[in-house]
């Protein structure tokens, strides 16, 4: 039924506004084109950078194309430990705080409790605080405790600024959904625990993978908070940050570019795949 | 879990209490008692020496006569920056979004496919590559100088727009989806409708679209401003020493200078003109769709 829906919204003719004027609708179509190409005009950089053959210890001016930097993306050790660290504090602290975040987002959707809304409202206040102050905020906490910023420090704090991305993201995700399907399972002779499995579970596994993705990226991509309370830990931004100050190697730009392409590739392949759902 | 599986409310009642227990736990440990080392540290005095500093609690509040008497200038700049930034973040996603949700047709997942896709580069490096677009020997300095833009010795980098412009680049998105998303909620048959009611374009605009898109505006607002304000990455990068912000300092005097009690206090202020910001605005605004 849902999806059917879906298919509906898909194939729906485009809104249309009547009477605008031709000359009014091509300049907002190309000021629009023009924002795009604003967006895009930093990834080209980085992009056409990872060729260069830079003089020196920056690259920030061209000098020559060069596939060298390519051949060779993992020439600097402390980048690419670095890059493991990130990818690491990313895993474990979505791991955990995917399964926090879970439960109180389908608690909040399948559940009627007192205080309910006080915390829908505790849990947007940490989207709200300015990261600079959050960060501050954990490294006067570890000052107090005496704990040693570090791994551990980061991957807590890690923790602390996902919990709330995926909740609001997993319930966004479960609004709305027809959960009359999970009696009808159990009229039909279901047993709670084969409910949960074949019905519950795929309507929420949607929500929850969206979820862990969105966490995933902003653990890889933060900076400011970790930046306090890392100590003399270097993850992937931190190490960015140093070689900005010190020494630029095009093997940044390689890397960048080569994640750039394996989301573009997930997006690709997440996007065929639904579309496959929807006409199945 | 098995409250979620089973229909039988009465069962479960302490079931909802158990799901959010250790997320709300966890935010309390890591969250909220943060913020209260945060203002006592910044109500404490430093004494010891510098190889031994040591804190003590109490009620000093010069921090806060000192933040607001040394960091004046920082902190007005703080906010000018990020108010700039955010209207530039509106003028430019209106287009934009406005485009996506009315024009683009069967292109528009694959527009804001492309929307999001430069975000998935770090930001850091992002912004490296504005600090290279920028430079004094790049080729927009030599454009703009070209056609008398820019003054023969005048430069981008290191100027306050570069700071700006890379606060309006680094959160645009947060301002494009909000917006695409009031936009589209958005009925084409209330246009249609002010059109039949001989309404002009521009009227059908101010009176219409406008007003509907009013949600997006607000949210976008927020999720642009809150975060630019903190910022100090750009200010970094792209800026001088003439360009500083609060966040560089609360920076500076926490890891560098390791002068906590000056760096909490310039913290809690920053936290305290955002909340106060953020209540005047979403009064005067209204909240109702705001999450």
């Amino acid at each position: 039924m849902t999806t059917q829906a879906m298919a509906e919204v898909g194939t729906a003719e485009p809104k249309k506004v009547k009477g605008t004027p031709r000359w009014g609708d091509l300049l907002l179509r190309i000021l629009a084109g023009l924002v795009l190409l604003y967006l895009f005009l930093p990834i080209f950089v980085i992009v056409l950078f990872s060729f260069n053959d830079p003089k020196g210890k920056f690259n920030y001016s061209w000098q020559g194309f060069t596939l060298k930097n390519w051949a060779d993306p993992f020439k600097y050790p402390p980048l690419t430990e670095a890059l493991k660290l990130s990818l690491n504090v990313a895993a474990v602290s979505t791991a955990v705080a995917l399964v926090l975040g879970s439960l109180v987002a389908i608690a909040l959707v399948r559940q009627r409790f007192r205080g309910q809304t006080a915390v829908d409202t505790f849990l947007v206040i940490p989207l709200t605080a300015p990261e600079v102050v959050m960060g501050a905020a954990l490294l006067t906490l570890f000052l107090d405790l005496g704990w040693a910023a570090g791994y551990a420090t980061i991957v807590i704090s890690h923790i602390a600024f996902e919990i709330s991305f995926i909740a609001m993201t997993v319930r966004a995700r479960m609004r709305g959904f027809d959960w009359t399907l999970e009696d009808a399972s159990m009229d039909l002779g279901a047993s709670p625990t084969r409910t949960f499995f074949k019905v519950t579970l795929p309507l929420i596994v949607p929500g929850i993978v969206a979820a862990a993705m969105l966490s995933f990226a902003l653990s890889l991509d933060d900076f400011i908070i970790t930046y306090f309370v890392s100590g003399s830990t270097v993850t992937y931004p931190l190490y960015v940050n140093a070689a900005v100050k010190a020494a630029v190697p095009p093997q940044i730009n390689v890397l960048a570019t080569a994640i750039l392409g394996i989301s573009l590739l997930l997006l690709a392949v997440g996007t065929l795949y639904r579309r496959k759902r929807i006409e199945a | 879990m098995a409250g979620a599986a089973t229909s039988n409310r009465q069962r479960s009642k302490l079931a909802p209490y158990l799901m959010i227990l250790p997320a709300l736990a966890y935010l309390g440990i890591f969250f909220v008692v943060p913020f209260f080392s945060l203002a006592r540290t910044s109500l404490s005095s430093s004494g010891g020496s510098v190889y031994l500093p040591t804190l003590e609690f109490n009620w000093d509040f010069g921090n806060y006569l000192e933040a607001f008497s040394h960091y004046q200038d920082q902190i007005i700049r703080t906010f000018v920056y990020a108010l700039v930034a955010t209207v530039l973040c509106v003028l430019l996603a209106f287009p934009l979004a406005y485009v996506i949700a009315f024009k683009a047709g069967r292109y528009k997942n694959l527009i804001l496919g492309l929307v999001i896709l430069p975000f998935f580069v770090t930001f850091l490096i992002r912004t490296i590559a504005w600090k290279t677009i920028l430079a004094d020997d790049g080729w927009v300095v030599g454009a703009l100088g070209s056609v008398g833009l820019l003054p023969s010795e005048g430069r981008l980098l290191s100027t306050s727009w570069a700071v700006i412009g890379g606060l309006t680049y680094n959160w645009i998105i947060f301002m494009i989806l909000p917006l695409y998303v009031s936009l589209e909620k958005i009925d084409p048959r209330l246009m249609e409708a002010s059109k039949d009611l001989y309404s002009t374009n521009r009227r059908s605009f101010t009176k219409v679209i406008l007003p509907l898109s009013m949600p997006g505006v607000l949210a976008g607002s927020l999720l642009v401003f809150i975060p630019a304000s903190g910022d100090f990455i750009n200010a970094d990068y792209l800026g001088s020493t003439q360009t500083t912000m609060i966040g560089n300092v609360i920076q500076k005097q926490f890891l560098v200078v390791k002068d906590y009690p000056a760096a909490a206090a310039l913290s809690m202020v920053l936290m305290l003109i955002i909340l106060v910001g953020v209540l005047l605005y979403t009064r005067a605004l209204g909240t109702e769709d705001l999450v």
